[in-house]
């Protein structure tokens, strides 16, 4: 049951072959069963079977919603009413959310049942999943390897088939670079397609909510229900949201495929490279072009994102002060004590060097120099992407340089592990559409195919995605022990 | 560029956020490498780009002017570190 797509569970529950606390069940035992993969920060049994004896309600009484009964989980990022909302923090630790994240309650109300919340970088600051303060989660693949992060914990659950499709959030590589080292399939929409309301916010610029799931035709269904405009998010799009699952079927006879020079280049693993080249010659059978694009400016995509991400940072967590909720040092001594300790002991490592590096980048005499030399790269970066994607449909390239590197491995070196995002970081610069998609293995990993397309062409994407997964096999492929 | 230890105390003042004095030459090192990794941006002419500060060129929309909220002082206030009599409780300030 655990091993079918959301497409295929919806089938079964509407046919009756299963009821929701039937396959509810099934995945509350796999996340119990799989607890030394962390993915979990909280399971939620309870809310779980009522919300699936609901839904078997509705599909008895033939009202059923497009994600009625489906089980599903969140990223820690996401606020839930009554729920630990921790945010992979100590410092959100004791921290249950006095309201629902509009993602958490369009999903709801299109049905979905809630199995719990997710582990994650700390504030989604990391790439590994190792700056939680509930521990490192391992890759199913590979458990001596990192799952990507910050979504670590959504991209590992969904492949070791612990819930049937879970949200994410990419500030700079969160959703794709997680669902690429963990071969699933991962969205990322343009920034202002879904709600960041109840979204905990890292860097408000960047952050985007989206779906990871086995397939694309799943991110289709999911994104359907999570995106569209909220009055509750200042920087929402109101824009109307096209049926995703409809244009998956369109054939890709003279799909332009735009391949930046920059992805290819040095630092790019060899077994990586061949995989995607493998990739990109099964998009040419399928009738695809490929012609090789410049994007300048890329280099500088990663400086100008450590100014720009660090600098929102540090304005979005001065609200953890010890005041309102969240952690609170033991006898303060006085106010300023009570917020340097508070934060000083709440936050962890990672977290306190964005918001140095974002209070430095915005301090009197370095925010020309830092802050608004990087918001000048930001529109480079993002007119190279226009220019790209003014000839062609799409533009393809891995979406990282290597597969899963080890627990531990980079860890104790914050500026090589920044360097991993290299292929991930300007699409958010840029707000532009994202995907990675399983498109084959190098050293018995997961390699991750990553497409990006123009302002609002996620319709296009699920389609270009869509269709190489009806032509391959990778995105059907269970980590062994996991089946 | 290289930040000294009093530079990184400076910061953290700034930022209120604790950090133990045996931490300071590792945030000292990190930051650095982090300016290090930003200077190649200064090789850039870009006199001339407006500086970008948001993904969509969108205006701030505007909402008519009522009460959209409902009070939930109570419970706001279960989530608190210490309250009293529905005000949030911080150490004495004024002497």
């Amino acid at each position: 049951m655990y091993n079918k797509t959301i497409a295929e569970l919806a089938e079964g529950l509407r046919s009756r072959q299963f009821s929701s606390r039937e396959l509810t069940l099934a995945y509350l035992e796999r996340i119990s069963q799989h607890q030394a993969l962390n993915a979990f920060i909280t399971a939620t049994e309870d809310l779980a079977l009522k919300q699936a004896d609901a839904a078997d309600a509705k599909l008895a009484a033939g009202d059923a919603e497009p994600l009625t009964g489906i089980p599903i989980a969140h990223k820690d990022i996401f606020c839930t009413d009554g729920i630990r909302t921790s945010c992979g923090s100590k410092m959100l630790d004791n921290f249950i959310a006095p309201y629902d994240a509009t993602v958490v309650a369009k999903l709801q109300k299109a049905g979905a049942v809630m199995l719990g919340k997710l582990n994650m970088d700390e504030f989604a600051m990391g790439s590994s999943n190792e700056t939680s303060f509930y521990g490192p989660v391992k890759n199913p693949w590979d458990l001596n390897a990192v799952p990507g992060g910050s979504s670590g914990g959504s991209a590992a659950a969904v492949a070791a088939r612990l819930a049937a499709g879970v949200t994410g959030t990419d500030t700079g590589g969160s959703i794709r670079q997680p669902a690429g080292f963990c071969g699933i399939t991962g969205l990322k929409p343009t920034y202002g397609r879904v709600s960041r309301y109840g979204m905990i916010a890292y860097a408000s610029s960047l952050d985007q909510g989206g779906p990871m799931t086995r397939t694309a035709e799943d991110a289709a269904i999911l994104l359907q229900s999570m995106a569209g405009f909220d009055e509750k998010d200042s920087t929402s799009v109101d824009r109307p949201v096209p049926d995703y699952r409809a244009g998956l079927t369109q054939p890709l006879d003279g799909l332009k495929i735009g391949l930046p020079k920059e992805f290819f280049g040095e630092g790019l693993s060899s077994e990586v490279a061949s995989a995607i080249e493998a990739g990109l010659a099964e998009y040419r059978k399928l009738g695809a072009e490929t012609v090789e694009v410049s994007m300048p400016n890329l280099k500088l995509a990663i400086p100008a994102y450590y100014v720009i991400a660090p600098a929102e940072c540090s304005a979005n967590l001065s609200r953890f002060d010890g005041v309102r909720f969240g952690y609170r040092c033991e006898a303060p001594a006085d106010l300023t004590d009570l917020y340097t300790r508070s934060r000083g002991e709440g936050f962890g490592r990672e977290v306190k060097r964005r918001i140095l590096m974002g209070t430095y980048a915005l301090s009197a005499g370095y925010y020309d120099a830092y802050y608004i030399k990087a918001q000048k790269i930001r529109r480079l970066i993002s007119d190279d992407f226009k220019n790209a994607l003014s000839s062609v449909d799409v533009l393809m390239g891995p979406v990282a340089p290597s597969v899963a590197f080890g627990i531990g491995e980079k860890i104790g070196n914050p500026i090589e592990m920044y360097l991993s995002d290299i292929y991930t970081i300007a699409v958010n610069l840029a707000g532009l559409p994202a995907m990675s998609i399983p498109a084959g293995f190098a050293s018995d990993k997961p390699v991750g195919l990553q497409i990006i397309g123009n302002y609002f062409a996620e319709d296009r994407l699920l389609n270009v995605a869509h269709q190489y997964q009806l032509a391959t096999q990778w995105h059907q492929l269970t980590p062994p022990g996991f089946e | 560029m290289s930040l000294t230890a009093d530079e990184v105390k400076k910061i953290a003042h700034l930022a209120r956020l604790g950090i133990d004095e045996q931490d300071v030459p590792h945030y000292a090192e990190d930051l650095s490498g982090m300016l290090e990794l930003m200077a190649a941006m200064g090789a850039v002419d870009s006199e001339n780009v407006p500086p970008m500060a948001h993904p969509l060129d969108l205006h701030q929309r505007l909402r008519n002017d009522r009460v959209t909220e409902r009070n939930e002082r109570e419970k706001f206030q279960a989530i608190a570190p210490q309250v009293e009599a529905g005000l949030y409780l911080v150490p004495k300030v004024i002497e």
